[in-house]
């Protein structure tokens, strides 16, 4: 009995170690990698600004001009996120939101949104997804021969009713791909909620300065 | 180690023990990634690397490790060097990085890892560890070239589709569109195209080693009528 007590605790010790270690080595690749993964994501989302919003629309320093999103229910973000605020001579032309799809084949969607003054979208672009590879992932504009993100290109959420706001297995306006349903179902209703919480936001969204407090109502 | 066991090693990965035809494991990213040559490729390198690093850490602390506890110990060391790894193509691979996304971290669940540990690195001097990690990974990266070559031609009629996010912008002419105007074929890029396409590649590699077999019996015959 103390022989096998002895033992035990001798294993316990030793695997103790060795995950102390392993944190350890982890941590440490964490902090040393951690600044330039940040740097890299920052660089990938300007590069994304300017792809989503045409050049013409904008003449302010956008990445400059950026406002706080508290979280909201119909955008999806668990934290505050930032938006930019594209204006053309000083009157706001576009913003650029993210927003997150929850319900993705693999866990969460993340999205950026250029939406213009107006309501239309000048673009959608996925940020960070987990679908699979090769079937769900079509839903990045690289991967797919159809361009199927551009198909958001120009909608506002008035020109369809709630029904029409959904892939055409559903009754919607939108293709998908046989086999991957889920995927094109999750981002098409995140865009949807976007345009909603634009049209609800616009006025602070666009302002100079933003009053977080007052925009804490969830829906 | 000398080169005739470097060989041996490098051999058995390969070819004879080759983990995605002849001993079956690691099913899950293989059949999983295999849908283009590029992802396919990507992972199996990755694996490789992961494979290479963690038979090389093990190997030198092999004694330190009580028997009771060495599968968790394993796996502990393992989940590192791929979070590692997962870690640094973040930073430094970020394109690559995107591609293979939920994959990376799903080779710690890679049995053939584990395996190799259990089986080679647990008993073997550092060095040979390391390259029979490596040849083994190289020999799932060729069944995964393969098999993704395969799928994709009859899926999507291509060939290194993707890999401009592997090696950036100056790839993006090098996809081959082996049939032009390919209208595509679901069932190869499905599950059920890596099942399929995965059977035939066994039976391909078993075929080639009859033949290889019923040669040499051959030769031994007409070797010994002649005698």
């Amino acid at each position: 009995m103390k022989r096998l007590a002895r033992a035990s605790f001798n294993s316990a010790i030793n695997l103790a170690f060795f995950s102390l270690l392993g944190t350890a080595i982890l941590a440490f690749t964490f902090f040393q990698t951690h600044d330039i993964i940040t740097k890299t994501e920052e660089g990938e989302k300007l590069k994304l600004i300017q792809q989503l919003l045409p050049t013409e629309l904008f003449d302010n320093d956008i990445i400059q001009d950026k406002v706080a999103v508290p979280v909201d229910a119909l955008l999806g973000n668990d934290d505050a996120t930032t938006a930019y605020r594209a204006r053309l001579q000083g009157q706001p032309s576009a913003v650029i939101l993210e927003a997150i799809a929850p319900d993705g084949y693999s866990g969460k969607i993340a999205l950026i949104l250029a939406i213009r003054a107006n309501g239309e979208v000048a673009g959608v672009r996925v940020v960070s997804h987990k679908e699979t590879p090769g079937l769900g992932d079509y839903i990045e504009l690289p991967k797919s021969e159809t361009k199927w993100i551009l198909g958001f290109n120009g909608k506002s959420h008035a020109v369809w009713t709630e029904a029409e706001w959904k892939v055409k297995k559903d009754g919607g306006q939108f293709d998908y791909m046989a086999g991957a349903t889920i995927t094109p179902r999750a981002v098409v209703k995140a865009v949807h909620k976007a345009l909603l919480y634009f049209e609800a936001n616009r006025e602070t969204l666009f302002a100079e300065t933003v009053k977080t407090t007052q925009k804490e109502a969830k829906k | 180690m000398n080169l005739q066991e470097f060989k041996e090693i490098l051999s058995n990965g390969v070819w004879k023990q080759n983990t995605g035809v002849v001993q079956l494991l690691g099913m899950c990213p293989l059949l999983a990634v295999s849908s283009s040559v590029v992802n396919g490729v990507s992972l199996g390198l990755a694996t490789a690397v992961v494979m290479a690093l963690s038979g090389a850490a093990l190997s030198p602390i092999r004694s330190f490790i009580p028997n009771e506890i060495r599968i968790p110990v394993f796996i502990l060391i393992i989940a590192v060097l791929v979070t590692v790894v997962q870690y640094l193509m973040n930073a430094y691979m970020y394109a690559l990085y995107m591609v293979l996304g939920i994959f990376i971290p799903l080779i710690v669940t890679n049995c053939i890892v584990l395996a190799r540990i259990e089986a080679f690195a647990s008993k073997n001097p550092v060095a040979s560890s390391a390259v029979d990690g490596l040849a083994m990974g190289l020999g799932l990266t060729l069944v995964l070239a393969i098999l993704g070559g395969i799928r994709e031609i009859i899926g999507k009629g291509t060939l290194f589709s993707g890999l401009d996010l592997a090696l950036g912008e100056v790839a993006k002419d090098w996809v081959l569109h082996v049939i032009p105007n390919y209208k595509g074929f679901l069932l190869a890029i499905l599950p059920p195209g890596a099942f399929i396409g995965l059977g035939c590649l066994i039976a391909g590699k078993n075929w080639l080693n009859l033949r290889k077999e019923q040669k040499a019996k051959q030769a031994n015959f007409t070797a010994a009528q002649a005698a």
